[in-house]
């Protein structure tokens, strides 16, 4: 289900790279689960265990790469993931949200966000902040600080120690969606009629489209 | 108002405004795989939905299947966890009553080479699949977009996608390629000029004489790799290669239905005088062949270039993972495998050049493991019948079951750790060919050339 926060206010785990694709944020051999959850414990698997992660293994007992700031102990806890450009390139998978989400995190904020990736993030909850190079800089001195940050939805405000540091664009409809985790697929059913309709229009135009299975 | 071909399949598509500045655009085909459908369809059945027109939709299985071993079928599947996503692929399609090329199949396939190859996908359609290569099928003048598994449960649920308007991007390569340079390079060239992000929120158009030119496989591959420029959507005007290639292929509309279809289609292309929010250039003539050296496919240059100074974090990061020094040529490499295949390079035009280029010599004793996977059953079976898999396993690759494969390494076919690979896939991205595997992305002629010898090498020269 959606998560439904109008205000998020967490510590700030930095991720100091351009094009974090979604091969790094949950590897290929976990996309092979038939489930949406379980998926946190192997999150950025190649960057944050010094083995060869597989399913079904016990990841407490993994050896961690210590360098890695999701190992850090100065991060613990913390559920806001900052990046640079390109957050989420690559694959469509939307099990890389699943993992962000089953991990923790509660927002992504970026200086720009892939497609895919973007709206996945939408249809799960995840709330994705797109934001100006210097903000960013100014957000990862934050969390080097090891700050919290506060993230209204509603007044699309971050702050930090009750100061603005920003405001956020979004559009208007997914924040409500966010807000009230409202389901797409049943508001979309709301135009059933005008689906019927299109769809008798379109197999009188292009009826091959309509035709049965071979 | 003189619109882009982008625009004539969205303005065709479009069902109703959401209220929300988001539309529901109409899906005429939707292509499922095993790996992004079975929440999907768990999610639908959860909520007590059935899907909206069982036809429009058509699976085959490709990430998970093995390469060897395949008249064992499901069962040849060693991973008990990949075999249950296969199965339940299998499941879901039975239940509801969706075609399915099985693994057993011999269309079976990689899901963006058995749909043109059908003529599931047609052009002026609108075609999903939950998978971000689908940008592959707008070769044909289709609408064609990668989905997450949220969204194909919408469209399984709908027969729409919820979208907003993309903006339109017009890339021209004029001049000609020289022998030896392909398609493939083409698009690398590309994702080096305006990098992975480039395209983000644009619909790109391919046009100039080189796409012109350019044969219907060439073109997925261009397309292909467009989200590899951050764009969802690639797209060529329809003309009469296309017509040549979408005819008498199995799901073709026939006869009266056929006449009807083309006079459509001659009209998708882009008018003269449409818009194009960005217009970037590239000269054909002066293309060479390219190979990523980074971790990143904009982290590509010319097969004569020199790996790049470490001016940024993320080069640093790419040279120490590909374990590459500033200065060195691309020829030092020494490679350990040799990849032909995935959605971007697996068709039958692909393996005919590799093959060419191989035929006759043997593949370096350097050379772990080249390994060469059709893109489909189909593919598989005309290669077979052009003798191309005894020209390679003469020079010793292995002759492999159509699939995914390599690509992403979801089955057993995959990189040893700090193994480097010239493959033909579409991801450079640190361990997506196996963990610490070093992939170099390249045509299949320089492929094919560098098993040979053991190191990249300038493809031109051997022709």
């Amino acid at each position: 289900m959606k998560n439904q926060y109008i205000y998020h206010s967490g510590k700030i785990l930095p991720l100091s790279r351009d094009n974090v694709d979604t091969d790094q944020i949950i590897p290929k051999q976990f996309l092979k689960s038939i489930k949406k959850s379980g998926f946190g414990p192997n999150l950025f698997d190649a960057w944050r265990y010094e083995d060869v992660g597989y399913p079904g293994q016990d990841n407490e007992n993994r050896p961690k790469n210590d360098s890695f700031v999701l190992n850090q102990d100065k991060y613990k806890g913390a559920d806001i993931l900052i990046s640079k450009k390109n957050f989420g390139c690559g694959s469509s998978r939307e099990h890389a949200v699943w993992s962000l989400m089953d991990y923790g995190f509660k927002v992504v904020i970026a200086e720009s966000f892939a497609d895919i990736f973007y709206n996945n993030c939408f249809n799960n909850g995840l709330l994705p902040v797109q934001l100006p190079e210097e903000i960013i800089s100014q957000l990862f001195v934050l969390s080097e600080e090891n700050k919290e940050i506060e993230i209204d939805l509603i007044e699309q405000i971050i702050s930090c120690e009750g100061n603005k540091l920003t405001s956020f664009d979004i559009d208007p409809f997914r924040k409500q969606c966010i807000l009230e985790g409202l389901d797409e697929i049943g508001l979309s059913l709301k135009h059933a009629e005008a689906i019927k309709e299109y769809e008798l229009n379109r197999s009188k135009v292009a009826p091959w489209v309509f035709n049965a299975y071979e | 108002m003189p619109k882009t071909l982008y625009d004539k399949l969205w303005d065709s598509h479009q069902v109703a405004e959401r209220g929300d500045g988001t539309f529901l655009l109409y899906i005429d085909r939707h292509l499922i795989h095993e790996v992004t459908s079975p929440q999907a369809f768990e999610g639908l059945k959860i909520a007590g939905r059935e899907p909206w027109r069982i036809s429009s939709n058509i699976a085959t299985p490709d990430h998970n299947v093995p390469t060897t071993d395949r008249e064992k079928g499901i069962e040849g599947i060693l991973d008990e966890v990949a075999k249950l996503q296969v199965k339940t692929l299998d499941k879901n399609c039975s239940d509801l009553g969706i075609l399915q090329f099985d693994i057993l199949d011999k269309r079976q396939g990689i899901v963006h080479v058995v749909g043109p190859e059908q003529g599931v996908t047609l052009p002026g359609m609108t075609l999903v699949c939950g998978d971000s290569h689908t940008s592959t099928h707008g070769a044909l003048a289709t609408l064609a977009m990668g989905i997450g598994t949220s969204e194909v449960e919408h469209v399984l649920a709908t027969q729409c996608l919820k979208a907003s308007k993309l903006r339109n991007m017009k890339v021209v390569i004029d001049g000609e390629l020289s022998p030896g340079v392909t398609p493939k390079d083409v698009t690398l060239a590309v994702i080096g000029k305006i990098g992975t992000a480039g395209g983000t929120g644009f619909a790109i158009e391919y046009s100039g004489s080189v796409i012109e030119a350019m044969s219907i496989e060439g073109r997925m591959t261009v397309c292909n790799m467009s989200i590899e420029a951050g764009a969802r959507v690639g797209l060529v005007a329809f003309d009469n290669i296309t017509e040549e290639y979408v005819k008498n292929r199995p799901f073709t509309p026939k006869g009266d239905e056929w006449e009807l279809a083309l006079s459509q289609w001659i009209e998708l292309r882009s008018d003269d005088d449409a818009h194009f929010e960005e217009i970037i250039y590239i000269d054909g003539s002066a293309l060479k062949p390219q190979v990523t050296w980074g971790t990143s496919p904009e982290m590509v240059i010319d097969v004569d270039g020199e790996i790049p100074e470490a001016n940024s974090e993320s080069i640093q990061h790419a040279l120490e993972y590909m374990n590459l020094e500033a200065g060195m040529k691309i020829s030092d490499i020494k490679l350990d495998q040799v990849f032909i295949g995935s959605c971007t390079n697996s068709r039958i035009e692909d393996l005919r050049l590799a093959a060419k280029v191989v035929e006759g010599k043997k593949i370096s004793s350097d050379i772990k493991r080249a390994i060469v996977v059709p893109g489909s059953g189909l593919v598989a079976e005309q290669a077979v019948e052009e003798g191309l898999d005894k020209i390679f396993v003469e020079s010793g690759f292995e002759w492999r079951a159509p699939g995914c494969s390599m690509c992403l390494a979801m089955n057993p076919d995959q990189l040893g750790d700090g193994e480097h690979c010239a493959s033909t896939s579409n991801r450079n991205f640190e361990g997506r060919q196996g963990y610490g595997g070093r992939t170099h992305l390249v045509s299949p002629a320089t492929a094919a050339a560098s098993a040979i010898e053991g190191r990249f090498v300038d493809v031109r020269e051997l022709f």
